[in-house]
C-alpha cells in the first residue's frame, strides 16, 4: 500500500530489510527522472552504470554485507564535477562531449560507499550565475511551479501556448542539483559553493543545503571556479541526511592539498531539545536593502522561536557585509581569469578548426567554447590583475576580504554560537522575470545574503522553512564557526523539526502506479 | 574614466577571449565600475588575505609516484594527436594586430 508521507519511512532500513532492492529503487527513480523530464535539471542520466551499480548493492544486501547507510541510495551530481566514464559538460560547449577519465574524490568516496549515481545535474555555464539558467542545456524549471501549493501559474490561453508558462527559477548555480532532490528523483545530491550556489537554489527548492567549512571536503575533481572560495555542497531533503553525506565525504584528501589534515569523525546528530545555552547571532546587515517583508517577518518569527525555547538571541554587526559582493566580484573573476586558462583545447574539450597559430587556436576555441558570460568574468578578472589595477583592485579586495572574514571572527568570539540569517531576498521568481536583468546584476542581487560565508571560509546550511504567500519555498540560513559543522547541524536540526516545512505535491507527473512515489516520499533515507 | 581601446586590445591578447560586440565592452565598464566601490574601504594597516587556512600549514605529501602511466586514457580527450604528443598549430606566432584581426575593437 502506499505510504506517501505519511509514515517517514528510513529507506536504508528499508534496504536491509528487503522491503525494497535497490533495483527497485533505482529503476523508481529512472522512471521518475523521465516523467520528469521538463525540469531539465538532469544533463546526463547514466542508466546502464546506476543499475549496475544497484544490482551490486543489491548482492550485498542478499549477502547481508550492506557497506553503509549510503548502499544502494541514488544520488545525482552536479555536472562541474568530474566522473569517469561520464559526460562532464559544466553546461558549456567547451566540455560538450568531454569524458572523465578519472572521479573526483567526493564522487568516488559516494561510490565507495555504494551510492547509486543517477546522473549529472544541470547548472549554470562553468557555476557563474544564481538561476541555474545559463547553461547550454537551457534552464532548469522549479519542480514547485508544478506543486498544488504553487499560486503564480498562469492560465493557458490557448492549447499550444506553453501550459505553465509561470514557471519559476530553481536558483542557482547547483539548481539541477536541488530539483534533483526536490522532485524524488533522488535522495542526496552534490552541488558546489563559491558565492551561494548550493543554498540558494536549496532555499528556491526547499530541501535542505549545506555549504561545509572551506578545507573540510575535498575539490579534487571539482572543475574550479575559485580555489580559495570553492566547496563541494550537499543537498538533501532533510538535515540528518545531510549529516550523514557530510560524514561520507569529509576528511583530508592528500590529492587536494587544501583540505586540512584534522582528523575526521563523522557523527550523528543528537536530537537537541534544551537550547537555553544557546547563543543565537542576528547580524543586522543581512536585512538587506530588497530583503522583502515576507521573508523579513519569518527571519523574526524563527529568532522569536529560539527566544521562547530559551536560547539567548541577540542583535550583532558583520559591517563589511555590504562590501562581500564587491569583494567577490573582483576575486572571483581574477581566480576565473586564472582558472579558464586551462581550456585551451589541446588536451581535453573543444577545439576550434582553427590552425594558423597557437595563440590564434586559443582565441577561437575560446570565443567558440565559452558563453558570454564566461568571457565577461575572464575579461574583467584579467582587468583586474593587470599591473596598474593589481594594488589597487585585487590586493585591496584581498584586504577586505580579511576585513569580512575579522567580522566574523569577532563576533564568534564574543560568545555567539550560531548566526540566522535569511538566504535569499525573496521566494523563487519566474522565469519570463529574471531573465529581464543580465548574469551580473542578478548574481549580485542574489548572492548577497550568501556570499560572505564564502569569504570566510565558514560552514552555513539553508534550511526550509515556510511556504510564501505565492506557495514557493523560503530558507533561512544558519551561520556557524569553523569546523563546527556538529553544532552546526544540530541547531538546524532542531529548527526544522519545529517548522515542519510541508512535503511538496506534485501534480504534473504522471504516475502509473502510487507506490513508484512510497520511497521517494520519504524525507530521509537515514 | 571610459577603458581605452589600447587596454581593451591588451585583454584579449592576454585573456585569448574578445569582446564580442559593444555590450561586452559595456559589461566591462560596469565591471569596473561596479569594482570601484571597493575604494570606499578604509583598508590602511590591513594584510591582503589569500587564504583562509592561512594559520595552518599546506600539506605537502611525499614525492613518491603513486599513480600514472595512463597516457592512453589522457589521450583519449584530445582531437588532435600524433603517437603520444598532443599536436598544437605553430607557436611563437603572435595575434594579429588590432587593424589586422577579426575582433569587434576594430574601428572604435
Amino acid at each position: 500500500a502506499a505510504l506517501k508521507g505519511a509514515l517517514r519511512l528510513q529507506v536504508s532500513a528499508a534496504l536491509k530489510e528487503g522491503h525494497v532492492t535497490p533495483t527497485e529503487l533505482c529503476q523508481q527513480c529512472l522512471s521518475l527522472i523521465k516523467s520528469t523530464k521538463f525540469l531539465n535539471a538532469y544533463v546526463t542520466v547514466a542508466e546502464e552504470t546506476a543499475l549496475k551499480q544497484a544490482e551490486e548493492s543489491e548482492k550485498r544486501h542478499r549477502r547481508g554485507q550492506p557497506l553503509g547507510v549510503l548502499d544502494g541510495i541514488p544520488v545525482a551530481v552536479k555536472d562541474n564535477f568530474n566522473t569517469a566514464g561520464i559526460e562532464t559538460t559544466c553546461a558549456s560547449n567547451m566540455l560538450k562531449g568531454y569524458i572523465s577519465p578519472y572521479n573526483a574524490t567526493v564522487v568516488q568516496k559516494l561510490l565507495d560507499q555504494g551510492a547509486v549515481l543517477l546522473g549529472k545535474t544541470n547548472l549554470d555555464e562553468f557555476a557563474m550565475g544564481s538561476g541555474s539558467t545559463d547553461g547550454i542545456f537551457g534552464p532548469v524549471r522549479n519542480p514547485w511551479s508544478y506543486s498544488r501549493q504553487y499560486k503564480g501559474k498562469s492560465v493557458p490561453k490557448s492549447h499550444s501556448e506553453d501550459e505553465e508558462s509561470n514557471w519559476v527559477i530553481t536558483g542557482g548555480s547547483s539548481g539541477g542539483s536541488a530539483a534533483a532532490v526536490s522532485s524524488f528523483t533522488c535522495f542526496a545530491a552534490l552541488g558546489s559553493d563559491t558565492g551561494g550556489s548550493t543554498r540558494n537554489p536549496a532555499a528556491h527548492c526547499g530541501v535542505v543545503g549545506l555549504k561545509p567549512t572551506y578545507g573540510l571536503i575535498s575539490r579534487h575533481g571539482l572543475i574550479p571556479l575559485v580555489n580559495s572560495m570553492d566547496v563541494p555542497g550537499i543537498l538533501t531533503r532533510c538535515v540528518d541526511d545531510a549529516a550523514i553525506v557530510l560524514g561520507s565525504l569529509a576528511g583530508h584528501d592528500p590529492k587536494d592539498s587544501t583540505t586540512i589534515q584534522d582528523n575526521f569523525k563523522p557523527f550523528e546528530l543528537p536530537n537537541l531539545t534544551d537550547v537555553s545555552k544557546l547563543s543565537i547571532g542576528i547580524p543586522k546587515e543581512y536585512h538587506a536593502p530588497g530583503l522583502s517583508s515576507e521573508i523579513l517577518a519569518l527571519w523574526s518569527k524563527a529568532a522569536d522561536l529560539f527566544k521562547n525555547a530559551g536560547a539567548k538571541v541577540i542583535e550583532v554587526s558583520l559591517p563589511h557585509t555590504c562590501y562581500s559582493i564587491v569583494c567577490y566580484h573582483v576575486l572571483c573573476t581574477a581566480e576565473v581569469a586564472s582558472n579558464m586558462a586551462r581550456f585551451d583545447g589541446l588536451e581535453y574539450g573543444h577545439r576550434s578548426d582553427m590552425n594558423k597559430s597557437t595563440e590564434s587556436l586559443y582565441a577561437a576555441t575560446r570565443r567558440e567554447g565559452f558563453n558570454d558570460v564566461v568571457r565577461g568574468r575572464i575579461l574583467s578578472g584579467n582587468f583586474f590583475l593587470l599591473k596598474q589595477n593589481y594594488e589597487n583592485y585585487f590586493i585591496k579586495a584581498q584586504k577586505v576580504r580579511r576585513l569580512i572574514a575579522n567580522d566574523f571572527v569577532k563576533v564568534f568570539r564574543s560568545g555567539v554560537d550560531i548566526l540566522l540569517t535569511p538566504t535569499t531576498l525573496s521566494d523563487a521568481v519566474p522565469y519570463m522575470e529574471f531573465i529581464k536583468e543580465d548574469n551580473r546584476t542578478r548574481s549580485a542581487q542574489d548572492d548577497i545574503l550568501t556570499q560572505a560565508a564564502n569569504m570566510a571560509g565558514l560552514p552555513a546550511i539553508n534550511v526550509p522553512t515556510a511556504l510564501s504567500k505565492r506557495g514557493l519555498p523560503v530558507g533561512l540560513q544558519f551561520i556557524g564557526r569553523s569546523f563546527q559543522e556538529k553544532q552546526l547541524l544540530t541547531v538546524a536540526k532542531w529548527f526544522e523539526k519545529q517548522v515542519k516545512f510541508p512535503m511538496i505535491q506534485l501534480e504534473e507527473v504522471k504516475r502509473h502506479d502510487r507506490n513508484v512515489f512510497q520511497y521517494q516520499k520519504s524525507a530521509s533515507f537515514s | 574614466q571610459k577603458v581605452t581601446v589600447e587596454v581593451l586590445d591588451h585583454l584579449e591578447r592576454l585573456a585569448l577571449v574578445d569582446f564580442r560586440d559593444a555590450e561586452g565592452v559595456e559589461r566591462l565598464q560596469k565591471a569596473i565600475q561596479f569594482a570601484d566601490q571597493l575604494h570606499e574601504v578604509n583598508t590602511d594597516g590591513v594584510e591582503p588575505m589569500d587564504s583562509v587556512l592561512e594559520d595552518r600549514c599546506l600539506y605537502l605529501r611525499e614525492d613518491d609516484v603513486t599513480e600514472g602511466n595512463c597516457t592512453k586514457e589522457l589521450l583519449k580527450n584530445a582531437r588532435e594527436k600524433v603517437e603520444e604528443y598532443f599536436v598544437a598549430p605553430p607557436g611563437n606566432i603572435p595575434l594579429p594586430k588590432l587593424e589586422e584581426r577579426e575582433t569587434f575593437l576594430q574601428g572604435s
